[in-house]
């Protein structure tokens, strides 16, 4: 059809339009982001970096919508759960709370940690996914004697937080540590999303049922619309 | 009234059934009117399937909607944990509220397709004003819906984007601050706003628009469906009345139609189930922030649906003023010195215009911002009128209409992009140049629609056989 040219041509222009608009593009704050590793599916990754979260994390940081028992889809059971993740006093239904006092925390730390339940979703940008930030970030940290805390870092200038896992840093190896911070940046990007699995499996099936019907109505409507003439 | 129909007993119950029912209820009558009696052309093309698709998206719409509801909670202090409550803790919650997501996006997108294939083949030319003007109208209802939609999650991006948009009615010189506040019901954009947005969203605006979706509807089917030759075919019937070119709605387009539609669940299955974020444009990236009416955001973007408009907004700058006041002067001493008209309504143009420059001068061009903004949705509505071309379809045009419009989409797509960044001086003249450009088509459209050479149209469509 002549038409189909003309609409062709459009989605051309529109193209090279956007490919110029793109190159006056501003530059992003802070350090280029490294990329993290995936290991979304690696259950003894999630679960190494859901301990490391829950042992450090959680002392300061709540995950207000993340509930303890939903760790069961990451492969643990809820004993595990119970014995080695519980803090405090909470119940195994409980979602994550933080075991500083939020009034302190503004007191320590001048603001308040933040939930962290959906932070590798809200962290991407220009600059990568929010596990490629949230990886940077934690491996970011340098000594600076003029900040409060001691510490200063390089993807996020001046920022509050100190290096919390700094003596977990200086007990490993380079390699060590870039393991550790994947596996808990993995797990946070879980848990932002813990459907993401899921939600990617039943996709499959959808897709696959949805080019079935799409063929068997290609047929159908060929069959009609041979009479037309 | 009809007259009441006997049927014998021994038909069959479904019979029975039937004609008990077309005694009480048009169900016959209806079906055949708008279905297996209603003709519409046989050439209809790609472009034809977005109407259709509209009413699927605004179905999945509303049932998603009502189960997002049941969950939902329109309260500042809970609505953000409601949201990941529905994404997290309820059955199969994350599909719908994905589905109700990309199901927002899904309708600009069809519905700009939809608007521009009337564009391309006339569709908005008489007979067919009415059909327009109600699709318009569900343009309106659209944009409002979704700008009240996207307050509920109550992240960030819904916060401010509310926070950037309702402010701006303050510009409006006199009402302005009282209506803002109307709107908001609170000083700043707070709890009550999301109380009041939320009864829009999910009663007010749903019954706006399924009207109009009705009106367009009857409206169409009392003129008929024009076609991409831009042909009327009922000009051409044959012995029984009916048109040469035409075919039965059902079967022939609602077989098309439910090709299409497993065509598209196709597409916004793999968008909902595989990329529903879809970069930062479906589910803006700061939105998964709690509201935080102490922290705003270095950049506020609306969502990508709204960002031509946007730029039509901040591309009125103080400096732009000059350039518009200039147009407008230019535009009265045209009109005085080309178009024959009494000297008493070359005096009231001239007079109007020097009003017009003058409060243009006076009032802040923030004002003139908002205006050039609704004024960008506004234009749409006058399109009928507009248009002055002897030919319906782009397929008779002279070519250099067709790389006009070419121009006119490219020109969409590059403010829409530039709505999403932030200022920048190069963006800002390119944004300047854009706006120009998106009024100057359709305020000059009276005149250039008329020039050039125009094809022959043909009394019967073009139609080849698949």
């Amino acid at each position: 059809m002549k038409i189909m040219g003309f609409t062709k041509k459009i989605i051309l222009g529109v193209a090279v339009a956007l490919g110029l608009a793109g190159a006056v593009q501003a530059a992003a704050v802070g350090a280029a982001w490294d990329k993290a590793p995936n290991k979304i599916t690696d259950m003894a990754a999630l679960q190494s970096g859901a301990k490391v979260f829950v042992n450090y994390c959680l002392n300061c940081h709540s995950a207000a919508f993340m509930r303890y028992t939903r760790l069961t889809d990451i492969g643990l059971t809820t004993e595990q759960i119970k014995d080695n993740l519980l803090v405090t006093n909470n119940k195994i239904g409980d979602t994550m709370k933080a075991a500083i006092d939020p009034q302190q925390a503004k007191a320590w730390f001048g603001v308040n940690p933040p939930d962290l339940t959906v932070i590798a979703r809200s962290r991407a940008g220009a600059g990568g996914t929010g596990t490629d930030y949230l990886y940077s970030y934690m491996r970011g940290f340098y000594k600076d004697d003029t900040k409060p805390t001691g510490w200063n870092n390089h993807v996020f200038p001046n920022v509050a937080m100190p290096h919390v896992l700094w003596e977990m840093q200086a007990s490993m190896t380079p390699g060590q540590y870039d393991q550790t911070i994947g596996d808990l940046v993995n797990y946070l990007q879980w848990m932002a999303e813990p459907a993401q699995t899921t939600r990617k499996t039943i996709g499959m099936w959808v897709l696959i049922f949805l080019a079935g019907l799409t063929f068997l109505t290609w047929q159908l409507n060929k069959a009609y619309w041979k009479d037309i003439k | 009234m009809a007259t009441f129909h006997e049927i014998s007993p021994n038909a069959s119950a479904g019979a029975k059934t039937l004609n008990w029912i077309d005694n009480r209820f048009p169900l016959s009558k209806l079906f055949k009117e708008h279905m297996s009696e209603y003709y519409a052309p046989k050439n209809f093309n790609l472009w034809y399937i977005f109407g259709s698709l509209s009413l699927l998206v605004l179905v999945i719409q509303i049932v998603t909607g009502i189960f997002l509801v049941m969950h939902y909670k329109p309260d500042a202090a809970l609505a953000f944990g409601s949201v990941e409550y529905i994404m997290r803790d309820v059955p199969w919650g994350w599909l719908i509220r994905y589905m109700h997501s990309t199901g927002a996006s899904a309708f600009f997108v069809v519905v700009y397709l939809h608007m521009f294939r009337g564009l391309m083949y006339g569709s908005y030319r008489k007979p067919r004003e009415l059909i327009w003007l109600f699709g318009c109208g569900i343009f309106l209802a659209l944009m409002a819906e979704a700008f009240m939609g996207y307050l509920l999650p109550w992240g960030q991006m819904s916060y401010w984007g509310a926070q950037v948009i309702v402010n701006l009615f303050s510009a409006i010189p006199l009402i302005g601050p009282d209506l803002a506040l109307l709107i908001r019901g609170d000083f700043v954009v707070g709890d009550a706003t999301l109380n009041r947005f939320f009864s829009f969203h999910v009663i007010a605006v749903p019954l706006v628009l399924l009207g109009l979706v009705v009106a367009h509807i009857i409206a169409l089917h009392e003129v008929g469906s024009n076609n991409p030759d831009g042909i009327e075919i009922k000009a051409t019937k044959d012995a029984n009345g009916i048109p040469l070119d035409g075919i039965p709605f059902h079967p022939y387009y609602s077989v098309h139609d439910v090709f299409a539609v497993s065509m598209f669940l196709f597409v916004f299955s793999a968008i909902v189930f595989f990329a529903p974020e879809m970069g930062g444009y479906f589910l803006e990236y700061n939105n998964f922030i709690p509201a935080d009416p102490f922290q705003t955001p270095l950049h506020i973007a609306p969502v990508w649906y709204f960002t031509p408009y946007y730029t039509l907004l901040r591309a009125v700058t103080t400096e732009m003023m000059y350039v518009l006041i200039a147009c407008v002067l230019v535009g009265a001493v045209l009109a005085v010195a080309k178009i024959k008209m009494p000297s008493l309504f070359k005096g009231a143009i001239v007079g109007g215009a020097l009003v017009v420059a003058a409060m243009m001068m006076a009032i802040d061009a923030k004002f003139w911002g908002v205006v050039a903004m609704g004024g960008g949705v506004v234009i749409l509505f006058f399109l009928p009128w507009l248009d002055n071309s002897p030919v319906k379809s782009i397929r008779y045009r002279p070519s250099w209409h067709k790389v006009l419009y070419g121009a006119f989409v490219i020109n969409f797509f590059v403010i829409g992009y530039l709505g999403t960044q932030p200022v920048s001086v190069i963006a800002g003249r390119i944004s300047q140049f854009g706006t120009l450009f998106y009024f100057g088509f359709f305020i000059l459209m009276p005149w250039w629609s008329r020039l050039g050479t125009f094809k022959q149209v043909p009394s019967r469509v073009n139609y080849t056989a698949h």
